[in-house]
């Protein structure tokens, strides 16, 4: 797993960031060559559908199937989304209070930077077994473990990693520690949280779909791709992938979106200095 | 603006009133038990500042002088001697917010406009917005920045930056004003003109000033007194009495008893003096 981001954060926003309308057409030229040199090299060299399905293929694929498809990635985006919000709301508060109190960071920052390390997808069947088979919670949980310790991690990081001079400030004004909270590290840890958020989304989303291809109902998007790769319907497979892509980057791109909404100066700050 | 009074005149060592009294003060960092070495940062301190007043403390790097500030400003506590600021504990001081600090770094915070900066203390001591409001703009203007009340700080040059930060430090009309080193980072044109701001800043509120810096130039231009320390454990060589006249300009740089001065305060830094007890070498 990877997990702990880096902290400050915008150079992967910037990557995505698109001014004018002008900035797309590169990458879209870019994406439909590829496909287009994909298409020709697939058909002259003559590539078995199960080896690499043509992208026309995957295409008519897509169409033929796209209530079933659209059914399952509507099931898995539940799971993706509900495990996202318990593991993000579950860090961000037990970070918060792992960074408040010195005890309980002692105590527990340790294990969560050596669970950070641990593979929790391997926990899979198990999490079926302990949530139900067939039950979406099953695998928002997954999810929801694997969004949780970056999250927390980030969350005290962006807490604690507070310019020794903006507490020596506050002290000087004997401020309160609820207003240091509110009014210095909070907002420093913002920019520390959506890097964690982002990173997260992806997770989510690897968590609950591997998820299901140990065991979930047949309308989800995991065992959509399993059952057809099984069927060397691998068109149907990738067809699949591709709703699976635009959950991963959709998610994404509204982490980005959320994060400017929340602490729009620090996108500002970076795209000038 | 509110306070038009101009600081007393004379330079001299203050008679009866006096803001901040250090008597017997010393540090010991490490020592009892504790891990680390024991470092002595500061031997019997002994100083008072009256009301109004401009003093530099100037010395050689590590010589405590930043300790020196903090202690008058209860961010550190002493090991030894007493510190009194409005004949209270520099504690009671604090909690009062008797107190504005400037850093060498300005310590802005990138999440509020120029003007939300300086609001902070006002917001710490639960001023009223309108109130809030009206004292930053007031404070904008004494150091010149109305104009950029709605920019962030990142937006500005580190001599502005450094000016809001001065700004936000007046906000409270503060007993006693700290700084440490607040130009040091700034470049040497940029430095003079920020002297001769903070100079007519001082010269309308009439706010005690403690100001901590490398430079001797600096200290002689902007001060009423100049206490000069020695290297570890710092003790106060010379006291310095600034008696160029009270305003000071750009021609202030170019008088002979300005340069006299630098040289007064140059050759107090130089004198030997020390007595090699202990703690020199290391």
């Amino acid at each position: 797993m990877t997990a702990i981001a880096e902290p400050p954060a915008h150079r992967g926003a910037r990557l995505v960031a698109i001014h004018r309308a002008g900035d797309i057409i590169p990458p879209a030229v870019a994406f439909f060559g590829a496909v287009a040199v994909w298409e020709v090299v697939a058909r002259v060299l003559g590539l078995k559908q199960f080896i690499l399905p043509r992208p026309l293929a995957i295409f008519a694929a897509w169409q033929a199937n796209l209530p079933e498809l659209l059914g399952a990635t509507t099931y898995t985006l539940g799971e993706i989304l509900g495990g996202l919000v318990i593991g993000a709301v579950a860090g961000i508060l037990v970070g918060g209070a792992t960074a408040r109190f010195a005890r309980v960071r002692a105590s527990l920052l340790p294990f969560a930077i050596a669970a950070n390390a641990v593979p929790i997808i391997a926990f899979a069947p198990i999490f079926n077994n302990w949530f139900g088979v067939d039950s979406q919670f099953s695998k928002a949980m997954i999810a929801a473990v694997l969004v949780f310790f970056p999250v927390m991690i980030n969350t005290v990081r962006g807490l604690l990693a507070v310019d020794p001079a903006a507490l020596e400030l506050m002290r000087s004004y004997a401020a309160p520690e609820v207003r240091v909270f509110r009014s210095v590290r909070i907002p420093n840890a913002l920019p520390f949280v959506f890097t964690a958020l982002r990173v997260a989304t992806t997770l989510a989303t690897i968590g609950a779909i591997v998820a299901e291809y140990f065991a979930a109902p047949r309308g989800s998007l995991g065992q959509y791709i399993a059952t057809q790769s099984a069927f060397l319907a691998f068109e149907r497979s990738w067809a699949a992938i591709i709703f699976a892509a635009a959950i991963g980057i959709g998610l994404y791109l509204l982490v980005v979106a959320l994060e400017r909404l929340v602490s729009p100066w620090a996108g500002a700050r970076d795209a000038t200095t | 603006m509110t306070v038009p009074a101009p600081p007393s005149p004379r330079a001299g060592p203050p008679a009866g009133e006096a803001v901040v009294r250090l008597s017997g003060v010393s540090m010991v960092f490490g020592g009892d038990g504790s891990a680390g070495k024991r470092v002595e940062a500061l031997r019997d301190i002994d100083l008072a500042i009256g009301r109004g007043e401009f003093i530099s403390l100037i010395g050689p790097s590590g010589c405590g002088k930043s300790t020196l500030l903090r202690i008058v400003g209860d961010l550190i506590v002493p090991s030894a001697g007493t510190v009194t600021v409005n004949d209270k504990p520099a504690r009671r001081a604090r909690l009062d917010r008797d107190y504005g600090m400037v850093f060498q770094a300005p310590v802005l915070f990138d999440w509020r406009t120029v003007q939300k900066n300086v609001e902070l203390p006002l917001e710490i001591i639960g001023t009223p917005r309108a109130g809030r409001e009206a004292k930053a703009r007031e404070m904008l203007e004494l150091v010149e920045l109305a104009d950029f009340a709605a920019q962030r700080p990142w937006q500005l040059s580190g001599g502005m930056q450094q000016r809001v930060a001065i700004a936000r430090a007046l906000a409270l009309d503060p007993a006693i004003l700290l700084m440490d080193e607040p130009f040091g980072a700034l470049d040497e044109m940029t430095r003079e003109r920020m002297n001769l701001e903070l100079h007519r800043i001082w010269a309308r509120t009439g706010t005690t000033v403690i100001f901590v810096t490398h430079s001797i130039p600096e200290a002689v231009f902007l001060s009423t007194r100049v206490v000069v320390m020695s290297p570890r454990p710092g003790r106060i060589t010379k006291v310095v009495p600034i008696d160029l006249p009270r305003e000071r300009t750009v021609e202030t740089r170019e008088m002979a008893r300005y340069f006299q001065l630098v040289t007064e305060v140059r050759e107090a830094l130089r004198a030997p003096e020390g007595d090699p007890a202990d703690g020199a070498s290391s």
